[in-house]
């Protein structure tokens, strides 16, 4: 059984499991310092839902990995998501890495795709430069713990000018709740680079059946002119507490897109945001979520725009079935000084049953007068004239209801540039749907 | 088998109001019966009872389909078994592209496995488009979102063309249509008459029945049709109005509303 201590690490075992993985000074010193921190300051605290009532200190103990030797000995929940031909793969099981692969192509324009424990020992001057950077460790409970515990995660370097055509994809999967599972997934792309990373992260039901907790942190560093789409899945089972917390850093005309579906069965914190330092930057996120039996969602998406002429645009969309519930909150914050700048949301929660609750939050804080900002956000039902309408045409009460619920998901779903994204998400999206 | 529509004292009411008061009509395969009828005296709520709009409770009567009676069954029920209604104010389905749901409504006609193959569908509704003279482009267009007055009323008539109903009711299908798209629209439900199907046709203007001739025309006040003739008694509405029919029959407030 997992310990149930309010705060389940201390520096002493955080910095000894530490260096029993043989990681450098600098990394040892920062978990500790983290583990220390996470035993003093609070969970974080978003809007109308209370996430200390859910089960938080269910983190596991480290599970050393074992690597596979080819994608066949992968279970089948990780192999049917693996984009087909894919050469640039990354598959976390549990505590630690145990897949890797990156094409030779990308690996001698100087690509690196590893995993972050891997990178730490590799890349260490690297990675110190940004790890921890787009977020303070000591922000709350939930980074301090990341920092203190995080393990196997995702490495992802571009150099200047690269491109990187094809989507590098991780799976990351959790098949034993006694593990700490609890990734840290850094980006990094140099100026003018371009690159599409795509992730899924799921749980084995019959294994994790257990409760678990995910915490987990991105970090994507977005250099002048280069072009980062992000694309990642989460659906988890129900006994797991997903929380993950998203940050790029955007500089001049550098552009951020984010395309995020929160599938978990299970209660689920995912706050993604775009901070627009440069001028011109631009950010896009979309988000969709579908909530189902009793299970809690606190969606955030946030926008900070320091860059003149910057932009961005954030839609959330969630469908929730049964008592689910979804909080979401929708933040465009424009600093003085940001002129030129727009920002714009929409959230908009459909219910699918009497019990199911939902709550769209839009905030539009404003220090600049030249800007153009807007949001719309609604809350409601499916409309029983919709399905008459339907229906008087011989479709059955079931499939008109199935077709309004995924055209209300179109405008994100269809929108997804990324095909294996899209597909992987459809098909996801079905699963809890049809559930 | 012929098609053989009875409508038998019909009543309908709406939040527990009595809106129709008993209406009896019968349509044979190949007829055109249209409905005449001053505003807000029934005539929309008769063809969303027959459909089965879920505000409207049937409270007397029967609606039968070659025997079957439709008010026993749902909403989806009645149209596979061969009703249509193209309706006054068509809704608006934002992110289902028209042509999933055109697929999806044939498709909900034949049995699970036997679908329409994707090719033979596309080739059929860009068929009956481009005899409707309608853009291609709407088939991807989000259905009616959009969609100006005159574009949804094809749209309907579309459909209506494509489910190859057996009683068609057309409510206000010449509203907001403009002249040429009148007489396309009035081409397109011409090209469907045949001894396998019946219209009804409720309309204001006596225009379109120009284009579509009627067998006969009903005046419909206070929830009930109270006159019934040939296409002479639309022509004398036009010209003359309702007054002479209200005069002749005793009404002074012809809607249901105060009744
Ligand atoms: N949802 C409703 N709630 C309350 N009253 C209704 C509702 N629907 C219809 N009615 C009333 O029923 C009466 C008949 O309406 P109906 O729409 O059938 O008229 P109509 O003959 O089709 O009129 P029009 O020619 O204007 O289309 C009207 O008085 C109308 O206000
Ligand atoms: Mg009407």
């Amino acid at each position: 059984m997992s310990t149930q201590l309010s705060t389940p690490t201390d520096r002493q075992s955080a910095e000894a499991l530490a260096r029993s993985k043989g990681e450098p000074n600098w990394l040892v010193e920062l978990r500790g310092e983290a583990a220390e921190l996470a035993g003093t300051i609070g969970w974080p605290k978003p809007e109308k839902v209370r996430i200390e009532r859910w089960n938080l200190t269910a983190v596991g103990s480290y599970e050393q990995p074992t690597a596979v030797k080819a994608i066949s000995e992968l279970p089948e929940i990780v192999r049917e998501l693996v984009s087909e031909g894919t050469e640039n793969l990354l598959v976390q099981r549990n505590s630690g890495s145990v897949w890797k692969q990156l094409s030779t192509g990308l690996a001698n324009k100087g690509v690196i795709f590893t995993d972050l424990e891997t990178a730490c020992k590799e890349h260490g001057e690297l990675v110190q430069k940004y790890l921890f950077q787009a977020i303070a460790k000591d922000e709350d409970k939930l980074t301090a713990l990341n920092a203190a515990l995080w393990n196997g995660g995702v490495f992802v370097y571009v150099p200047k000018n690269v491109e990187v055509e094809l989507p590098l994809q991780a799976i990351l999967y959790n098949d034993n709740s006694e593990s700490t599972f609890a990734p840290h997934i850094l980006i990094v792309a140099d100026s003018h680079s371009r690159v599409t990373y795509v992730d899924c992260v799921v749980s084995e039901p019959g294994t994790a059946a257990a409760p678990f907790v995910h915490p987990s942190i991105v970090e994507v560093f977005v250099k002048p002119g280069a072009h980062v789409r992000f694309g990642s899945i989460h659906s988890m089972g129900e006994t797991g507490v997903d929380m993950t917390i998203r940050r790029a850093i955007i500089e001049n005309d550098g552009q951020m897109e984010w395309i995020i579906g929160d599938l978990n069965d299970g209660n689920t914190l995912s706050d993604t945001k775009s901070i627009l330092k440069g001028q011109g930057s631009t950010s896009d996120a979309k988000v969709i979520s579908v909530g189902k039996n009793a299970q809690q969602n606190s969606l955030t998406t946030q926008a900070v725009h320091f860059g003149k002429n910057s932009d961005s645009n954030m839609v959330t969309r969630a469908v929730m079935k049964d008592s689910a519930s979804a909080i979401i909150n929708g933040i465009t914050k424009i600093e003085h000084g940001a002129t030129k700048a727009n920002g714009v949301q929409t959230e908009k929660v459909l219910m699918l049953s009497p019990k199911a609750r939902g709550d769209a939050n839009p905030i539009l804080l404003i220090d600049e007068d030249d800007v153009t900002a807007g949001h719309a956000a609604s809350v409601g039902q499916v409309n029983p004239e919709q399905v008459y309408y339907l229906m008087s045409r011989g479709i059955s009460k079931q499939d008109a209801e199935r077709l309004i619920i995924y055209g209300f998901l179109a405008p994100v779903v269809s929108e997804i540039p990324v095909e294996a994204v899209r597909g992987q998400l459809q098909r996801l999206l079905e699963r809890k749907l049809e559930g | 088998m012929a098609t053989h529509f009875v409508i038998d004292g019909l009543k309908a009411a709406i939040d527990g109001k009595e809106i129709l008061k008993g209406i009896n009509l019968e349509i044979k395969g190949g007829e055109i019966h249209a409905i005449m009828g001053p505003n807000g005296t029934g005539k929309s709520t008769l063809a969303s009872a027959l459909m089965g709009h879920p505000k409207y409770e049937v409270t007397e009567g029967s609606a039968q389909l070659n025997g079957e009676d439709l008010l026993e069954m749902e909403v989806d029920e009645r149209a596979r078994a061969g009703l249509f209604l193209a309706m006054q104010y068509p809704s608006e389905i934002p992110g289902v592209t028209n042509s999933d749901f055109l697929r999806s409504a044939l498709n909900a006609r034949r049995e699970e496995g036997n679908e329409i193959s994707l090719i033979k569908f596309i080739r059929q509704m860009e068929g009956k488009m481009k005899e409707l003279e309608m853009n291609p482009e709407f088939a991807h267009r989000y259905l009616n979102e959009g969609f100006s007055g005159g574009e949804k009323k094809r749209n309907e008539i579309l459909q209506m063309m494509l489910l190859d109903p057996k009683i068609v009711v057309l409510d206000e299908i010449d509203s907001g249509l403009d002249i040429d798209a009148l007489r396309i629209v009035s081409n397109g439900v011409n090209a469907m008459r045949s001894e396998e199907r019946g219209f009804l046709i409720i309309t204001h203007y006596q225009r379109l029945l120009n284009y579509i001739k009627p067998d006969y025309v009903h005046v419909m006040m206070q929830g009930r049709i109270v006159k019934s003739g040939g296409p002479e008694l639309a022509e004398r509405l036009e010209n003359e109005g309702y007054d002479w029919v209200k005069e002749e029959l005793g009404i002074v407030d012809e809607t249901v509303g105060q009744a």
